[in-house]
């Protein structure tokens, strides 16, 4: 019996020499990502003083560590939610535009813009003598400035301004990838706007608004600059990005940043899990109209 | 298209189009404080001015060594983009072209930095390049940064590659063609496209990330938008129209590059995959 040679078995099964040009993304992925992460994880197990899991149990019962969990879902799930229930009725509109672009691309500023500028920016115009104070004061609305910058509400509004064309553009694309022939067919029965929403495009579009959902949590949990510029970081906005970078790189104790860095990854894991599997709950299936 | 004609379907275009309207008037605020605190003389709880000056430009160039700045933020931006395009092609050909077991494995390992905050991985990464000695460095930055742009080139170019007929490079292969003219006179002319769209983003983005490259940065190797947070976050000590000076410093060069590469791209690609068939 002959047995075909390696090469051959191996190709059979997908590995030739093309598959090995995974190898160098492959390479970098494994130095610049995993390792360091096993390293943080096993460094989180070898804290400076006390049992392995010493840094865990240090953030926990410490209050003032423990606290930053709350505060940061406390700003990143409200502002992920309000930014959704903008996103998707402009999105229903701008679906209907012919000329999408210009908006798209004013929408897309914020997002290159970066967290920073628009701290910056807000600092001016949210300020107690910024125009924005000016304005409603100038309508009516109000009779003396609010404050809306170093505390909560300021973070809130950078990350409404650099999260809400993000959620935006992805609700668009997932929006224009549904069939329209689906909508005329259910108009063509009978069904009113509020239907034909409701019940054809809102089951489609789950699973694209669960992703769109988890992406933009993830953005507004990572909060650092602007809780930092705009927020009272001290305070209401001293999210678990700002205790970990204090940990490791003021206080100079790795194992703890990598503990709290880890701890961060996981809360959100969680929400991003529980948001995906409730979303294995409703309707899978094709929403475009095309073959294949 | 439906277009519905009640006056309830009315008064609900009319409410989500002000909505969007109010969005986009705050945003444009925003920007424009910015610009025009950086031209103002003195502005204090006055709409406007008191008057115009350019010579916080010549001040934030000097006293932040802009120059420097924006040239290092450059070097750093661009040696990203070659690293994370070379290899990121590679691999996203790979990935496209063959089904090997394990496929989704590493997939999943290219989608993890995308879905997991910056600082996660950024803490322990830059714990571990301070150790070898990169801390503060130019290629510690570098380094720090391929890990979000590697996988986005490879994620946006998995399915260009997808659309490409293999047949042609059966055809090229069958005329006699070696690996290396394939390459260059086949894909090469084909993929440049999308990579250029690739690669324009990552620069786009690269410029703007903050997180990783804050962890890393030294004195000598910030980037702008480093250097914009330090100015900002000790502002009191410099003219808050000197620190904005810098953010438009920051912004056209952001800018710029994004009106580039929307030549290339759709804007919904910024954020979701390549899905041009129904836009077009």
């Amino acid at each position: 019996m002959n047995r075909p040679s390696l090469r051959l078995r191996l190709a059979a099964q997908g590995f030739d020499a093309t598959t090995l040009l995974v190898l160098p993304g492959l390479a970098v992925m494994v130095a610049l990502f995993v390792y360091p992460f096993v390293y943080g994880i096993v460094d989180s197990l070898m804290p400076r003083e006390g049992v392995w899991y010493s840094n865990y149990t240090r953030f926990f019962t410490d209050r003032f560590q423990f606290a930053t969990i709350g505060a940061t879902l406390w700003l990143a799930l409200p502002v992920t939610i309000v930014n959704m229930a903008l996103a998707l009725p402009i999105a229903f509109r701008v679906r209907l535009m012919s000329r999408q672009r210009l908006l798209t691309t004013i929408l897309v500023l914020p997002i290159t813009l970066g967290t920073v500028f628009v701290a910056d920016g807000l600092l001016t115009f949210l300020g107690p003598q910024g125009w924005f104070n000016r304005a409603l004061i100038l309508v009516g609305l109000l009779d003396a400035p609010v404050k809306l910058t170093n505390n909560y509400w300021g973070v809130f509004a950078s990350l409404l301004i650099t999260g809400f064309p993000f959620a935006f553009l992805l609700t668009l694309s997932y929006v224009t990838g549904i069939d329209p022939a689906i909508e005329q067919a259910a108009a063509t029965l009978g069904a009113g706007p509020r239907q034909r929403f409701f019940r054809v495009y809102l089951p489609l579009l789950v699973p694209g608004l669960a992703v769109t959902f988890c992406l933009a949590f993830v953005q507004a949990f990572a909060v650092f600059p602007s809780a930092v510029l705009l927020g009272a970081p001290a305070g209401p906005t001293r999210v678990i990005s700002i205790a970990a970078y204090q940990a490791a790189f003021e206080q100079y104790d790795h194992s703890m940043g990598s503990a709290i860095a880890i701890i961060m990854g996981l809360v959100e894991l969680v929400v991003v899990v529980a948001v995906l599997a409730l979303r294995s709950l409703f309707y899978r299936g094709p929403a475009g109209g095309t073959k294949g | 298209m439906i277009r519905d004609q009640g006056l309830a379907s009315k008064l609900w275009r009319f409410a989500v189009w002000a909505l969007a309207g109010l969005f986009v008037l705050n945003l444009i605020g925003v920007m424009a404080a910015v610009v025009m605190n950086s031209f103002a003389r003195r502005w204090l709880g006055t709409w406007l001015p008191a008057g115009w000056t350019t010579r916080w430009y010549f001040d934030a160039w000097s006293e932040f060594q802009l120059s420097s700045v924006v040239l290092v933020t450059f070097q750093v931006v661009f040696a990203v983009v070659l690293i994370s395009g070379m290899i990121g092609v590679v691999t996203a050909y790979a990935l496209a072209r063959r089904d090997f077991p394990g496929k989704r494995a590493v997939i999943l390992l290219f989608l993890l930095p995308l879905l997991i905050p910056p600082l996660t991985y950024g803490i322990p990464l830059a714990t571990v390049l301070y150790q070898v000695g990169l801390g503060g460095s130019f290629w510690g930055v570098v380094l720090i940064n391929l890990v979000p742009s590697l996988p986005f080139v490879i994620l946006v170019m998995i399915p260009f590659i997808e659309q490409i007929d293999p047949r042609i490079e059966a055809a090229a292969r069958v005329f006699g063609a070696g690996t290396g003219s394939l390459f260059l006179r086949i894909l090469l002319p084909l993929l440049l496209p999308g990579m250029l769209a690739a690669l324009l983003l990552v620069l786009v983005r690269t410029i703007a990330m903050f997180e990783l490259t804050f962890l890393i940065a030294g004195p000598t190797s910030q980037t702008l938008v480093v250097a914009l947070y330090y100015a900002v976050f000790a502002s009191g000590v410099r003219a808050s129209q000197s620190i904005d000076a810098m953010a438009v410093v920051y912004m056209v060069t952001t800018l710029f590059w994004l009106v580039l590469a929307l030549q290339f791209v759709s804007p919904t690609q910024i954020v979701a995959r390549a899905k041009q068939q129904q836009a077009s």
